[in-house]
């Protein structure tokens, strides 16, 4: 399974990739959130899958899967979804006063740092 | 910490106070408060003499930083008490000489003695460190303090385009003498240099000796402007005239002869360090002299003349160095060219610092220095004069002055070269005495402008600023305590011999012991008919000078070394810039692809060169027939959300890809991050559809070449990736410390959750900063929909 999920990782940070290099800001920001979802879930993956019950007490199971990287994961998501919502309303502020999403206009030039 | 540290670093002490002594007693020249200082120094250093010329040299060490083995160890021996008298002697005259020539109203006093102190403290500390850590940290700060002197009047062009050039040209050198250090460090394991001279057997042999031989003459060729790094010393003279007397004639610039003389007993006996020392030196020697001659202003005379005379010392020193091949104490001729450098040192601080003085009261009384616009001052300004005669009469090297010596000894020492028979000397050593005697001839004659074009001739009052009347008495105290020395150590050279001058030599030739005895007669030999070759021939070509001046326009512009260092300089600045603007390009874009290629590069190739690539096939989870479905369906959709058109779509898509991954939590045992993973891809799937209703709706055309490259990256991101998580899951370095969790959860903070607790409880500030970092977004966040900013369209 965790060949499996290896593969399934790399696409997902494949697709992120491409679409957070994409001109769209609307894109960017789902790349970003695809990028997310890879990286938690190689956590996951990384700590070893279906080792034992879940890592609840009550199941009273001889072993129980690993509950760090679940600890870890659920700060990431909660701090992943601040940081999409924010960039969402970057994104259509941005919108509002510049009058663009594309990222080749938005760029920075000489004198307007 | 000693006496001998406090010494050192008092003149920092002081410097610290120094902005508080100027506010706090405006009325007072701030000078006066420093005066005494280096006065005290002096008297201290002088308590030493006895001790240093009879017994070993006086060691006090402190630990600096432990942790590196950098002690900070004072050492006072011959030559660092030479210097030391030097620094604080000369110091106290330049002070004394500041406080007339800067006016207490007009100058910004407190920065320029902070300055003056920085540099006396600091030059104090290269030469009395044993440690060549701590030296070059030191030598370093004189850097600065000579940039910052340098730059002292910094609203006038010319000042900052030479604190400039002389600061990238010291710390230059600088850098590379560190570099000889750590390769002195790499061969004898010590930074001590009585512990490197120690070793010197096993630095001979060492291959890297060579470089760092080069690596620390470079250093010390920057710092004394030896050709061709002397292109800062003339733009130098920007600085007031009381710092061009003190740093860049009598004390910094021989930094880099005191580091030769320091580093002799380590490098001599190769013939690269001979031959390197006199050859540039003898070089500088004759270039210094012969570009003073078409200079027209007084301080570029006496810039070029300080080249000149710092090429001469360390010509001497590098023939010094042949002596060590010989047994030597039998036949004086051997050691007198060290023997001269050490003389001349001494002779060229009081007769060059006097005539700095000279210059700045003659600047200062009439408004330029321009030798064109100056004459006939005699009548007016008669002691300047006599000060002016006795400087440069010494510096042409004529009797009875202390100059005299020196070059005789100077003349006795080149002319000797060809009887040494080693390093090819008797055959190239011919060259010596004869560029040192043309050199000479230059000398006389630019010794002889700066007096008789100043002083003589038809005075010219409309072309000066002010009229011009004597200096007052405070200002033309120092140049005649020095101008005395001139003529006492020209009459009695021998007060210094055994006191000073032998206890000099024996440290930087250890193995030698010396008799000096410096007598002022030596009859009719072959080194007075070359000084009256000189004075003779001088004497022709200054009054012909017009005649022959022309052959300095011959010279061509294109080549000049000036040149040379204003377009490397340009083309540095531009070409950095250029190459600033070509991956700095204010496209987020590229930014991210830089990213995007480091991590792929970085990774695969660490994944390749450390061998840790591993696929461990046993201890993998069974797959089951609704997992293969839930990774279909993930892969489907994102990869979709690649092609598809619409936006509502791909959000949609990205709402999918959020889902299975929350089933996929479940399936892996993992309850609570199911539950929080659905709850928070609704809420984000409803905040993309909010906001994608008011963005555009038209996408930005892509061309192909952009979606190669981004599919090339995002094919290797992938990959890498892959790889790593296989790797991640096949490689186990070391115990998880889940365990402690899994039997602690109950015990210590009695929760059957064991991902709740460790959030809440093992983990709870990590929990309590999320919360800051969301609750940091949601301001954002309200700002940026709320706020409109004033002016806003």
């Amino acid at each position: 399974m965790e060949i499996l999920m290896a593969f399934v990782i790399g696409i997902l940070f494949m697709c992120a990739t491409y679409l957070i290099l994409s001109k769209s800001l609307l894109r960017i920001i789902i790349g970003t959130g695809l990028l997310s979802h890879g990286a938690h879930l190689l956590l996951l993956t990384m700590g070893g899958l279906k080792k034992g019950a879940a890592p609840l007490l009550g199941e009273e199971a001889p072993s129980y899967t690993d509950p760090l990287p679940q600890a870890l994961i659920l700060t990431a998501i909660v701090i992943s979804f601040g940081v999409t919502a924010f960039f969402l309303v970057l994104a259509y502020r941005a919108y509002k006063e510049l009058g663009t999403d594309n990222m080749e206009k938005l760029r920075g030039t000489e004198g307007n740092d | 910490m000693s006496l001998l540290h406090l010494a050192i670093i008092s003149p920092f002490l002081l410097a610290v106070l120094v902005p508080i002594l100027y506010k706090l007693f405006k009325k007072v020249h701030t000078g006066w408060f420093i005066l005494p200082l280096p006065l005290v120094l002096f008297v201290y250093f002088v308590s030493f003499v006895s001790a240093t010329s009879t017994s070993q040299p006086i060691i006090e060490s402190f630990t600096w930083i432990e942790a590196l083995g950098i002690e900070f160890t004072a050492k006072i021996d011959g030559l660092g008490l030479l210097f030391a008298l030097l620094i604080t002697g000369i110091g106290t005259l330049v002070i004394l000489y500041s406080i007339y020539y800067l006016s207490k109203d007009k100058e910004k006093l407190n920065t320029f003695y902070v300055y003056l102190l920085l540099f006396m403290g600091a030059m104090l500390g290269v030469v009395l460190s044993d440690n060549l850590i701590v030296l070059y940290a030191f030598w370093e700060l004189t850097s600065f303090s000579s940039f910052l002197l340098i730059g002292y009047w910094y609203d006038r062009e010319k000042s900052r385009y030479g604190a400039q050039k002389s600061m990238l040209i010291t710390v230059f050198g600088g850098l590379s003498m560190l570099g000889g250090i750590i390769l002195l460090y790499i061969m004898t394991g010590t930074f001590s240099i009585s512990e490197i001279i120690a070793q010197s057997d096993v630095i001979f042999t060492h291959p890297l000796f060579v470089p760092a031989l080069l690596c620390i003459l470079l250093g010390a060729f920057t710092k004394s402007a030896q050709f061709p790094f002397h292109i800062w010393l003339p733009d130098a003279m920007e600085a007031p005239t009381p710092v061009s007397a003190y740093l860049h004639s009598a004390t910094m610039v021989k930094a880099g002869i005191y580091l030769v003389a320091r580093m002799s007993p380590v490098f001599a006996d190769h013939a690269l360090w001979l031959w390197l020392i006199a050859g540039f030196g003898i070089v500088t020697l004759f270039w210094g002299s012969f570009s003073a001659v078409k200079q027209t202003d007084l301080k570029a005379i006496l810039a070029f003349s300080t080249i000149s005379q710092l090429g001469m010392i360390m010509s001497l020193l590098g023939i010094g160095a042949a002596a060590l091949h010989f047994d030597g104490i039998d036949d004086k001729y051997h050691t007198i060219a060290t023997t001269a450098a050490v003389f001349h040192l001494i002779n060229h601080a009081t007769f060059k610092g006097s005539l700095f003085m000279v210059v700045g009261i003659v600047d200062h009384e009439t408004g330029t220095r321009d030798i064109r616009r100056l004459g006939g001052l005699m009548q007016l300004m008669p002691i300047t004069f006599t000060l002016a005669i006795i400087g440069s009469f010494s510096m042409a090297g004529l009797p009875p002055f202390n100059g005299f010596l020196s070059k005789e000894m100077f003349f006795t020492a080149m002319t000797h070269i060809i009887d040494f028979n080693v390093f090819q000397l008797d055959t190239w050593g011919i060259l010596f005495p004869v560029i040192a005697w043309i050199a000479s001839v230059f000398t006389f004659i630019y010794s002889m402008i700066l007096v008789f074009k100043t002083f003589t001739g038809k005075l010219q009052p409309e072309k000066l600023e002010k009229k011009p009347h004597e200096a007052p008495i405070g200002m033309l105290i120092s140049p005649i305590i020095l101008a005395s020395l001139v003529i006492i150590i020209g009459f009695f050279p021998n007060i210094l011999s055994v006191n000073i001058i032998e206890p000099a030599l024996s440290a930087i030739m250890p193995e030698f012991l010396f008799e000096v005895h410096i007598s002022f007669w030596h009859g009719f030999n072959l080194e007075l008919w070359m000084t009256i070759g000189v004075i003779v021939l001088g004497t022709l070509l200054y009054l012909s000078l017009a005649k022959w001046r022309k052959i300095y326009g011959l010279f061509p512009e294109k080549l000049a070394l000036n040149k040379a260092y204003d377009q490397g300089l340009l083309f540095a600045q531009n070409g950095s810039f250029k190459m600033t603007k070509m991956y700095m390009n204010g496209s987020i874009r590229s930014y991210l692809i830089y990213i995007f290629a480091f991590f792929i590069a970085i990774l695969s190739s660490v994944l390749f060169s450390q061998n840790a690539f591993k696929i461990d096939l046993e201890h993998a989870a069974d797959v089951r027939y609704y997992e293969v479905l839930l990774v279909a369906v993930i892969v489907i959709a994102s990869v979709a959300i690649l092609f598809v058109k619409s936006r509502l779509t791909s959000v949609i898509l990205l709402g999918t890809v959020g889902y299975t991954v929350a089933l996929f939590f479940v399936n892996f045992r993992a309850p609570d991050l199911a539950l929080t993973q659905l709850v928070i891809e609704t809420i984000s799937v409803s905040l993309f559809l909010l906001c994608f209703y008011h963005l555009p709706k038209k996408r930005n055309e892509e061309r192909m070449a952009f979606k190669a490259t981004n599919l090339v990256i995002s094919i290797g991101v992938g990959a890498v990736v892959t790889l790593i998580a296989l790797s991640a899951h096949s490689t186990k370095l070391f115990e998880s410390i889940s365990q402690y969790y899994v039997e602690n959860t109950y015990t210590e903070a009695a929760g059957k959750n064991m991902v709740n607790v460790i959030l809440v409880d093992f983990r709870g500030f990590d929990t309590l900063f999320e919360i800051v970092v969301l609750a940091i977004a949601s301001i954002g966040i309200y700002a940026m929909i709320k706020l409109r900013m004033k002016g806003a369209k």
